[in-house]
């Protein structure tokens, strides 16, 4: 290993500092006498965690928005591999976990979730992102996912007192821990065939005559089941609606934003860097899991009167559109479109779910799309922004989800998939219902709960800035696609 | 800059209105956004002084890069089809805050924004000349309209919003993948390339079809009216007179801009079938608007009857056909806009809408009556109303197109003068019904300004619609020429 290698992963060290420091000296912070019921207690130590760690994502986010034009590298015997496109995606999961720690903050002190480990384990879930993003290796990326899966395991069934989430905490656990078995399996499949765990080694060797076809087809599919079931994709979304519900709503946010970034880079890695030759085999896969995702999620949704399952379903059916743009023929175009919708699927969720826990009081869960009743009375401001994040999810012009589907449709279109545009499409428009009968509930009917909503005013601007995003987004878009191009471009072609 | 300032202007004055929010100043936000309208409106002015009667191409052109990544533009432009329609969009948009002025009292700023936002998008739509740009602002225009409806409309209102987003939605959806198609073929959004590119029969069948799926709902056309009236009948009175006199144009609008130009094979092959669609329409619908008891629907019928003669206008391929076609339009605005106001007047006094309810109302109201019979009139045809002059042309290109049509759309006329004096006859003659009808007030100085400038602008166009045809006249003789060149 080189000092240049340090410098490079310079950022992760960092995290793993600040995770190292809240983990061992915020211990021995001496509380205060607390008392239960103060709804503005904070013990002091988390609420030094949680200032150490805004700062901290903060600069992070800095750094790596600084090298997203850097060339191409590859470090520690090409085990890392830090690239434009990584440091995109490193940059959008740490603003992503800043945001959500942001919008859970009062969240986490109603439901005595504020505390350190708490805070440690959402880092902690950070860096395995960070490493999955950056894996040049299978088993570096392995080992990002296990780092992800196992905090956000725990994180599941932390609330104390709280039946609904150990049993989601013990489904995500169970099902989580085969599907890291398919994956693992399938990796081990390909080794065999291909003799390395590099993928650029992979991809070179795959092409040799020596490999065998069978055993490379079935580490191809056991890798994509794995890989199916951490991007939540139908038949592999079991664990979703589930996980999404029982989890208390900042930890489902932190399950629903951030690391589908790093599942479609490690989708992006393995699929495009290591098995892009198979890609005849793997694209048929993809589209049915993609069929699957976009009927199932879309059409179960409806049935949904709890909004976090609708807002599950909905996460498989974008999961879904976001596979179709993988399914061409080595095009940066096309890539860069799903990196877009993936990158715009986060943003959105973050303000959805942001809302939710705003409007969570201490002893009320803000979970039915009942408890929506009437937003606009009650807060005209959140209404508004909950109605752009909706029609962005939904795709509906101006907003920047309608920009991140037509670049995905773009692409098929360009594949010579026209009936899959337009089954996407319609599909679509079953999504759009349901995101429109949230609206309904916030705009046309009269609220019950009449209480204003107070406090948390700076969760409430990020919030705002998060909707007018969306939206500006949506107008102005260059910026992001023109990001996401070159990233992807200057990737592919290191 | 004349065209960005149009969509602009009403767009940024109703996100500032939104954002001063409560119920607490009505009276400031009202002033606010009438202040905003009548000055998006002058604006557009200007883009009929200024416009050049000899260029049959784009005026007031403004095209700089929007998206790298797609070779989008921010390109826009005006031809003798869509000046006129801008310019009445931001006309109907100073009636409609007008029309709201004391009847909307709930959550004002809201209602005012989202008619402010409404009007600049649906002005981007007739400027765009890049396909996604076009889709963008076409489809945007669904949010507020699906919020108008929802939160100001009548009892059935939550069904009237979805049925209209949803509806409406399905079709344009197909319409997205007929734009990115053709990107995908000619490599550009420009729709101006679009109107050039080479496409084979088939090709053009299908994107024929696809946009066909969009504008025929939005028109409404037969057999896919069926969200108009539920929208109409559930709608405000604000959001009726847009609907009727805008947001159908763009339907229209859309055939002119995109089906004939750029599958005009494609178009002269389904002439036939969209003219049969428009004859049901005008004779079918018209026989169903005979029958309602609801004021509101029988004039959502009846505009869809109208809308009849609009596309019946486009497919006989002659120019008297096509300029009728956008007279009609744009006449069509000012008289349903006027009929759905009128409605509006007596829904307010009465929160009524049945004809039943009604009987002798010009005893109590004369002055009001004088107007309704007027748009009553103009609605049906009468010469010397803008409503003849459109269909007059229609009617005359349909006869030289073939006898037979010609002669079943002269008919429709017959009905048209049917259910409007009918309906007429009910709600205003006869002796006073009831003692709700004996305790109406007449209209206000408000109404009275409105009506009035409507009917001046109903009767100028009908006694002297030149300005209207001389416009309109070099872009359709364009169209005309374009379309006759087969692409094949």
């Amino acid at each position: 290993m080189q000092a240049i290698d340090l410098l490079e992963i310079l950022p992760e060290l960092i995290l793993l500092l600040v995770i190292c420091f809240i983990l061992l000296v915020t211990p021995f912070i001496k509380e205060n006498e607390t008392n239960d019921d103060d709804v503005f207690f904070t013990p002091k130590a988390a609420n030094l965690a949680y200032q150490i760690s805004i700062v901290t994502l903060l600069i992070l986010a800095f750094m790596f928005a600084l090298r997203v034009s850097d060339l191409p590298l590859r470090i520690m015997n090409g085990l890392y591999i830090v690239d434009p496109f990584s440091n995109v995606l490193k940059c959008i999961s740490a603003i992503a976990v800043m945001v959500t720690l942001i919008y859970s903050k009062q969240y986490l002190i109603d439901r005595q979730l504020f505390r350190t480990d708490y805070i440690a384990l959402v880092l902690l879930a950070l860096l395995g992102q960070f490493v999955m993003i950056s894996g040049a290796n299978m088993l570096t990326l392995y080992l990002g996912l296990e780092l992800l899966a196992l905090s956000t395991y725990t994180l599941t069934a932390m609330r104390p007192n709280y039946p609904r989430g150990i049993e989601a905490g013990m489904k995500y656990f169970i099902l989580g821990a085969l599907s890291s078995g398919f994956l693992l399996y399938g990796m081990s499949m390909i080794y065999g065939a291909t003799g390395s765990l590099d993928l650029e080694d992979v991809m070179r060797n795959i092409s040799n005559d020596g490999v065998m076809r069978l055993v490379m087809a079935f580490g191809l599919v056991f890798m994509l089941a794995g890989l199916a079931f951490k991007l939540g994709a139908a038949p592999f979304h079991m664990w979703v609606p589930d996980v999404y519900h029982g989890a208390p709503t900042s930890v489902t946010l932190l399950i629903g934003g951030a690391p589908k970034i790093a599942a479609f880079a490690i989708t992006f890695r393995l699929l495009v860097g290591g098995l892009q030759p198979l890609d005849m085999e793997w694209q048929p896969i993809l589209i049915f899991l993609a069929i699957t995702s976009l009927v199932l999620g879309n059409l179960t949704a409806i049935a949904q009167t709890n909004i976090k399952r609708m807002l599950a379903y909905s996460t498989i059916s974008h999961m879904g559109f976001m596979l179709l743009g993988f399914l061409c023929v080595y095009d940066e175009l096309a890539y860069s479109a799903a990196f877009f919708y993936a990158v715009t699927y986060v943003l959105s969720t973050l303000g959805t779910f942001g809302i939710l826990m705003i409007l969570s009081k201490k002893g009320f869960e803000c979970e039915t799309i009942d408890d929506l009743k009437g937003l606009n009375r009650r807060s005209p401001l959140l209404a508004f922004v909950m109605l752009l994040l909706m029609f962005s999810l939904a795709g509906i012009p101006p907003t920047v989800g309608f920009i991140a589907k037509l670049s995905v449709l773009d692409a098929i279109i360009d594949a010579g998939y026209l009936g899959l545009a337009i089954f996407a499409v319609m599909a679509s428009l079953v999504g759009a219902f349901y995101y429109l009968r949230v609206v309904k509930t916030m705009y046309f009917e009269e609220p019950t709960d009449h209480s204003s909503i107070e406090g948390q005013g700076f969760a409430k601007g990020v919030l705002t800035v998060n909707g007018i995003f969306i939206l500006l987004a949506g107008i102005f878009p260059a910026f992001l696609t023109t990001l996401c191009l070159n990233a992807m471009r200057m990737s592919l072609q290191g | 800059m004349i065209l960005s300032l149009a969509i602009w202007m009403p767009i940024v004055f109703g996100l500032i209105i939104l954002g001063s929010g409560s119920d607490t100043n009505k009276g400031y936000v009202r002033w606010m956004a009438l202040f905003a309208a009548v000055l998006s409106f002058v604006i557009t002015l200007p883009l009929i002084i200024d416009f050049d009667l000899a260029n049959a191409g784009m005026q007031f052109v403004e095209n700089t890069s929007w998206v790298k990544r797609f070779d989008l533009n921010y390109y826009l432009g005006v031809d003798g089809i869509s000046v006129w329609l801008v310019v009445l969009t931001a006309f109907i948009t100073v009636i409609v805050i007008l029309a709201a002025w004391e009847v909307i009292q709930d959550r004002v700023a809201q209602y005012m924004a989202a008619f402010l936002i409404l009007s600049g998008l649906m002005i981007g739509v007739f400027c765009a000349l890049d396909g996604l740009l076009f889709y963008v602002f076409f489809e945007a225009t669904l949010i507020p309209m699906y919020i108008i409806i929802g939160i100001w409309g009548g009892k059935n209102k939550i069904y009237a919003a979805f049925k209209f987003f949803l509806y409406t939605l399905l079709g344009s959806l197909l319409t997205l993948i007929a734009i990115l198609y053709l990107y995908n073929v000619t490599d550009t959004f420009n729709i101006l390339d679009w109107h050039q590119a080479q496409l084979s029969f088939t090709e053009q069948v299908l994107i024929f079809f696809a946009f066909f799926m969009a504008f025929a709902v939005k028109v409404p056309m037969w057999p896919v009216h069926t969200w108009l009236p539920d929208a109409h009948v559930e709608a405000p009175t604000g959001g009726s007179i847009v609907l009727a006199a805008i947001m159908l144009k763009l339907g229209a609008y859309g055939f002119l801009r995109f089906s004939l130009p750029i599958a005009p094979d494609a178009s002269q092959y389904l002439g036939p079938f969209i003219i049969v669609l428009s004859l049901i329409a005008v004779i079918y619908v018209g026989l169903v608007a005979l029958v309602q008891k609801d004021m509101k629907k029988l004039v959502a019928y009846s505009s869809i009857a109208h809308m009849g003669f609009v596309t019946l206008g486009f497919f006989i391929f002659n120019q008297m056909g096509i300029e009728g076609g956008i007279i009609q339009m744009i006449s069509h605005g000012f008289i349903s806009g006027a009929m759905f106001f009128s409605i509006g007047v007596l829904y307010d006094r009465m929160h009524t809408r049945e004809i039943a309810d009604y009987g002798g109302v010009v005893n109590t109201m004369p002055r009001f009556t004088v107007f309704a019979v007027l748009f009553a009139m103009a609605n049906c045809g009468l010469p010397a109303t803008s409503g003849f002059i459109g269909e007059f042309m229609v009617i005359l290109g349909a006869i030289d197109y073939d006898f037979t049509i010609g002669l079943l759309a002269a008919t429709a006329l017959i009905l048209g003068a049917a259910y409007s004096l009918w309906m007429t006859k009910r709600v205003f003659f006869g002796k006073v019904n009831n003692d709700h009808v004996a305790q109406l007030k007449d209209i206000n100085a408000r109404e009275y300004l409105i009506l009035g400038i409507l009917a001046i602008l109903t009767i100028g166009m009908g006694v002297y619609p030149k300005p209207f045809t001389d416009i309109i006249h070099p872009a359709a003789v364009e169209l005309l020429k374009h379309v006759a060149v087969s692409k094949i």
